[in-house]
């Protein structure tokens, strides 16, 4: 019974901010005569919700690995981060960026998964 | 707003960012290290194909765009191997399964079959 209410209070948490994030339209960043800004606007913080909760698991993770886990979804995510940032300011070096980092997360969490595994670096 | 690429693209960027949240809320909601690894690396790696691919058609074949779909194809041969590479590492440095977990049949293969690569490692350790 506990467990449901903890439960509930979460839904109606999470609900509520992802209701104020489509619902209300919350300026920042983009100029506003450039095209498609209050789609891009709701994507942005949506992606930004989602990078709250890859720092939640990074603060709280019991072990290692899992932070580990947390740090390569965050890189994916960041990936789609630039591409919508690309479209509504109409820069697109910001695609240049999300293939870096594609490429370096990748590399990084390579290296992690051999530190973790117990192995040395040049095996 | 009135061009067919530009509602498609939409559509496409919409359910990149659907499979993106739900990947990311079994990322805190679910119980184990190899239930998160899962649920997130398959549903965050395809919501962001998705986004970028909406991406593509949004901006057509231009330059960003070829970039875009290069992305992709990194995307999906970079994120299968490094999620491979973390659940192996993980297993093998001993972080424990659900207790509610079916079976493990890689815990079970290095019980019975190779114990080579056990005796090596300790023997390069030392």
């Amino acid at each position: 019974m506990k467990r449901r209410i903890i439960w509930l209070i979460g839904a109606i948490i999470i609900l509520s901010i992802l209701g104020i994030i489509i619902f209300y339209s919350i300026p920042i960043l983009f100029y506003p005569d450039l095209p498609f800004v209050p789609f891009f606007q709701r994507c942005f913080y949506i992606l930004l919700f989602c990078a709250l909760f890859c720092l939640y698991r990074i603060l709280k993770g019991p072990t290692a690995p899992d932070r580990v886990v947390a740090i390569d979804i965050l890189g994916i995510l960041i990936v789609g981060f630039c591409s919508v940032l690309g479209i509504p300011t109409g820069r697109s070096w910001y695609i240049d960026i999300g293939i870096a980092w594609a490429l370096q997360s990748f590399i990084a969490t390579i290296a992690l998964a051999k530190y973790i595994e117990g192995k040395d670096f040049d095996e | 707003m009135n061009n067919i690429n530009d509602i498609t693209g939409m559509i496409f960027i919409g359910v990149g960012l659907f499979f993106d949240f739900f990947g990311c809320l079994g990322l805190v909601r679910l119980p184990d290290l190899y239930n998160r690894l899962q649920a997130s690396t398959k549903c965050v790696t395809f919501g962001t194909c998705s986004i970028l691919f909406g991406t593509f058609l949004m901006l057509g074949f231009t330059a960003a765009g070829i970039k875009a779909l290069l992305c992709i194809v990194f995307l999906l041969l970079t994120a299968p191997v490094s999620a491979h590479a973390l659940a192996r590492g993980a297993h093998i440095s001993g972080v424990k399964l659900w207790e509610k977990s079916v079976c493990d049949k890689y815990e079970s293969s290095k019980a019975s079959g190779s114990s080579g690569d056990e005796k090596g490692k300790k023997g390069k350790r030392t």
